[in-house]
């Protein structure tokens, strides 16, 4: 057991834990969080994904002994229903989601590159969200939506 | 109309346990808000049992005039709510915004048998249009006695009922019955399930009349979604909880011989849980759960003979087996003399393996079992029967128990929601503490029931002239219910199985849906015995549209195999013999808004490297009728398809709500897309190993089309059918086509993935 510290969208937070729990099992038991989601536990599928000092990275195999004095963004740092990033606002007009399991790793993956890249193209954006996977089919939806926040933010 | 509502929908066990749990524990299905409405309301009264004769059980108005529906299936986001909201809105003259739909609660709703069949609508908005018409008959009936005038000369407008003419003279459903219950009996039709109807002794309004069916409205679990504010199954606690992770088997049809406790001690709080075959391990902390079940060392029993034939002897297994029963659905004309006549006699077989539901995540589920009752949180489609399979496992009767259900990680059949709940309930019961379950990717991939693998055999004869004169399709291949497509009998699940009940396996297939009109015409299934009678991971049970991809991959290919040898356009030679006018019409569309040029498949110029192709598909389902349209880029050097563009024309009869219709055509599309190109379940002779996405591969990103073209055809004269389900069975024939049209190369075994077609194209 370790006592580790970091922050998690802007408060400071410590866990006593195992230093090779992943940090998906320190933000969701032992801080109580309702997210991100546990899909595969092997980094493939992105249900998981939270940005490391604003890289996305899949909780659910990142050692939480790792992000010791780190920053870790999740959806609600993201954006929240008063105050959304412009891709919640786009997922919602779009209506995106099915079972919405996903979303955490769509959202943050696109959040990133776009901040990056915020004119990239149909294929950049295909290129920078493959890996992550949407078992309800709405991946038409989540391009269209990309798209529009992409348009948004310019 | 006397008695006061309320807190109906929150019984004494909830109250204690929401007042135990705090705000951490919110159950999808019965909001605070819903809870504090009800408060309102006041003092106790009965409230009349929630039986299907009661209009109370179906529709509520609330001190303030809202609107409460009950609906006894789930949404699973698919624009039911807002579908139902809508029915209901209509018959009661409210508007949508008034209405609130409750789902999936059994405490709340009657037992309209959850996800099923893409019945949603079709026949789970049928009690509710009824119960929502009759409410509204008495309310009227009500304010006429109110006010002093007859019934036939009062209006209603977002809730208040006016004398026409005179909109001074009014009174509001609130002031007529808010918070209170109506008492009032209507005629149920003795159907649990799929089919629970009312009749009652208003009339339905006629389409004509409708102002908010037929209208967009956004649906409203999104936003909870998007921000993650909303609950999914995973997310539920109750105080006191353990973690709790089943352990099942490396190899199929082994049991555990020896389990060493002591290997998990160093875990603090871990332990054994085991009865009969059933193994799992318990821990406070999940973490722990996760590495207790990894690090448990478990001696395993040597089954003496491998369940399973070699994977790639799978379709000749289905060939040589015998089957355990044949129907012949449709038979018509003589067959063998069709063939006997015949000039030309075409003949083909197509394969498609095991499918896994592999949802999203793997299933969850936690019960709070107690001496005498239980609470259930499931992610099941099925709730109802959930909530009696888990008090048949804990020898409880089904009022005893609660199922609560919450959104879980995906729902497209039978998944491993059903088996998570009954693991969940014995764990529960053993240990004497409420109980999470949460699988591992390989329990939702390897373990899942499957979609059923089978080979179609086709064959047709055709005179001189290429006229088709006889047709024969029969498919032979594993139970679409070797397990049953519901959890409500503890056989039926994993668990169940694991404590030593005997399943008892359903049989059943199916054949094309279409209205082709071949003067002889066969269609017939057979079902095989399953490879592994217990706990088997190659089980097999409903996967979203069950069989429907499968058989139309076979059927709709071979069409066009026919209208090839025929010399004939695909979409005209589909046209020259459908005999129902909507089947017509809906082809019609899709090859119109595809900008479908007529000629023969395949195309005659096949230059460079990415070689393009069109193809077409037709089906029907339940009353409702699809066509699809793809367009593929087929890349030779490395045999990849992209299916650039689909255009998917869809009657389902009258549209309730145009949007939502949209994006559940659009979702199922891609689903099927991703099931054509790329899912196949592997396994060997002892196991499956695909248990991850690595060894269970589904559509990425890169794979999704560019554009998806929706035309949705709307009747408002003819009841709705299902849309849930339909478009899944012509996106597999219509890439086959398109992939035959671009190359001339025909791939009759499923899934159409880059290696097999690099192979074919290289064979040709």
């Amino acid at each position: 057991m370790a006592v580790i510290k970091f922050t998690v969208d802007g408060k400071r937070v410590s866990v006593n834990a195992d230093p090779d729990m992943p940090l998906l099992y320190a933000l969701r038991d032992d801080l109580q969080m309702k997210n991100p989601h546990f899909g595969c536990g092997e980094g493939q599928c992105g249900a998981c994904t939270v940005l490391l000092d604003g890289e996305p990275t899949r909780s659910c195999v990142l050692p939480v002994s790792s992000v010791r004095g780190k920053k870790i963004t999740t959806i609600y740092g993201l954006g929240t229903p008063k105050k959304p990033h412009p891709l919640q606002t786009a997922y919602v007009e779009e209506e995106v989601p099915q079972c919405g399991y996903c979303v955490n790793g769509w959202l943050l993956t696109a959040a990133a590159f776009l901040k990056k890249k915020p004119k990239a193209s149909d294929a950049e954006l295909r290129e920078a969200l493959s890996g992550l996977k949407c078992r309800c089919g709405t991946h038409v939806a989540i391009l269209r939506a990309v798209k529009r926040a992409q348009k948004q933010m310019a | 109309m006397n008695a006061i509502l309320d807190g109906c929908l929150d019984n004494s066990a909830r109250r204690e346990f929401l007042k135990a749990s705090g705000a951490l524990v919110v159950a999808a299905s019965a909001p605070l808000a819903m809870n504090e409405a009800l408060a309102q309301a006041g003092a106790a009264g009965a409230k009349p049992a929630l039986v299907p004769e009661e209009l109370d059980s179906w529709v509520a108005v609330l001190k303030d005039g809202r609107v409460a529906a009950f609906y006894g299936k789930i949404d699973m986001g698919q624009c039911l709510e807002v579908a139902i909201a809508q029915i209901v809105a209509d018959e009661l003259d409210v508007t949508c915004d008034q209405v609130t739909v409750y789902t999936g609660d059994t405490d709340t709703t009657c037992n309209q048998g959850g996800a099923s069949g893409a019945f949603g609508i079709s026949a789970g908005a049928k009690p509710l249009r009824n119960a929502a018409a009759e409410a509204r008959r008495i309310l009227v009936e009500a304010a006429a006695a109110n006010l002093g005038v007859p019934a036939s000369e009062l209006r209603v407008d977002e809730g208040v009922v006016s004398v026409s003419g005179d909109a001074a003279k009014r009174i509001s459903y609130a002031q007529l019955i808010g918070g209170r219950y109506f008492n009032a009996r209507v005629e149920w039709n003795k159907q649990v399930g799929n089919f629970m109807d009312i009749k009652v002794r208003a009339k339905p309004k006629s389409p004509s009349e409708y102002r908010v069916v037929g209208k967009s409205f956004p649906r409203r679990d999104v936003p909870g979604r998007v921000f993650c504010t909303a609950d999914w199954v995973t997310e539920v606690k109750v105080p006191g909880m353990l973690h709790a992770r089943v352990i099942r088997p490396a190899r199929a049809a082994c049991t555990p011989v020896k389990v060493d406790e002591a290997s998990i001690k160093s875990i603090k709080g871990a332990r054994v849980v085991r009865e009969g075959n059933f193994l799992a391990v318990v821990a406070p902390k999940e973490w722990d759960a996760v590495r207790a079940a990894r690090m448990l060392k478990v001696e395993w029993s040597e089954p003496k003979d491998p369940p399973f034939p070699a994977m790639e002897r799978i379709y000749d297994h289905i060939r040589g087996a015998k089957p355990l029963k044949r129907e012949e659905p449709v038979k018509a004309g003589d067959l063998p003399a069709a063939f006997k006549n015949a000039a030309r006699v075409i003949e083909a077989e197509y394969e498609w393996p095991f499918h896994s539901h592999a949802s999203m995540g793997p299933a969850c589920a936690v019960v709070d079992a107690r001496k005498d009752r239980a609470t259930l949180w499931t992610g099941t489609q099925k709730p109802h029967y959930a909530r009696d399979g888990v008090a048949r496992i804990l020898g409880l009767p089904s009022e005893a128990v609660r199922g609560i259900w919450v959104n879980g990680p995906g729902s497209y059949g039978r998944n491993d929601s059903g088996d998570a709940a009954l693991d969940a309930a014995l764990l529960s019961k053993m240990t004497g503490k409420p109980v999470r379950v949460q699988g591992s990717r390989a329990d939702g991939i390897a373990w899942d029931a499957k979609g059923p693998a089978a080979v179609h055999r086709a064959r047709a004869a055709l005179d001189a002239s290429g006229k088709v004169i006889g047709y024969e399709f029969v498919s032979r291949g594993f139970s679409r219910l070797n397990m049953s497509s519901n959890e409500s009998d503890p056989a039926d699940t994993l668990v169940g199985m694991e404590i030593g009940l005997a399943p008892k396996p359903g049989i059943a297939y199916g054949t094309p849906e279409e209205s082709y009109g071949f003067a002889s015409k066969l269609l017939a299934w057979e079902v095989i015995p399953p490879l592994l009678e217990r706990c088997s991971p190659l089980r097999t049970t409903h996967l979203r549209d069950p069989v429907g991809p499968d058989i139309h991959f076979g059927s709709e290919q071979f069409i066009d195999e026919l209208a090839a040898a025929a010399g004939e356009d695909p979409v005209a030679f589909r046209l020259k013999y459908v005999t129902a006018p909507r089947d017509a019409a809906v082809i019609r569309a899709a090859a119109e808004k595809a900008g479908w040029q007529p000629r023969v498949s395949p195309r005659s110029e096949r230059a460079g490297d990415v070689l393009t192709g069109r193809g077409i598909s037709y089906a029907q389902r339940g009353g409702t009728i699809v066509a699809a349209v793809a367009e593929v880029e087929v890349d030779r050097r490395s045999g990849r398809i992209w299916t650039r563009k689909l255009t998917i024309a869809h009657d389902c009869g009258l549209i309730i709500n145009p949007s939502g219709l949209r994006a559940t055509i659009e979702n199922c599309a891609t689903f099927a897309l991703s099931r054509t190109l790329f899912e196949e379940v592997q396994f060997d002779r002892n196991a499956v190993t695909s248990v991850g996405w690595s060894s269970y591969p589904i559509l990425e990103i890169q794979d999704a089309p560019e554009s998806i073209d929706i035309v949705t055809i709307n009747h408002p004269e003819i009841a709705p059918s299902g849309a849930g389900e339909p478009t899944a069975r012509v996106i597999p024939g219509a890439v086959a086509n398109a992939l035959f049209d671009a190359t001339g190369v025909r791939l009759r075994r499923a899934p159409l993935t880059a290696a097999r077609v690099k192979a074919a194209l290289e064979r040709a």
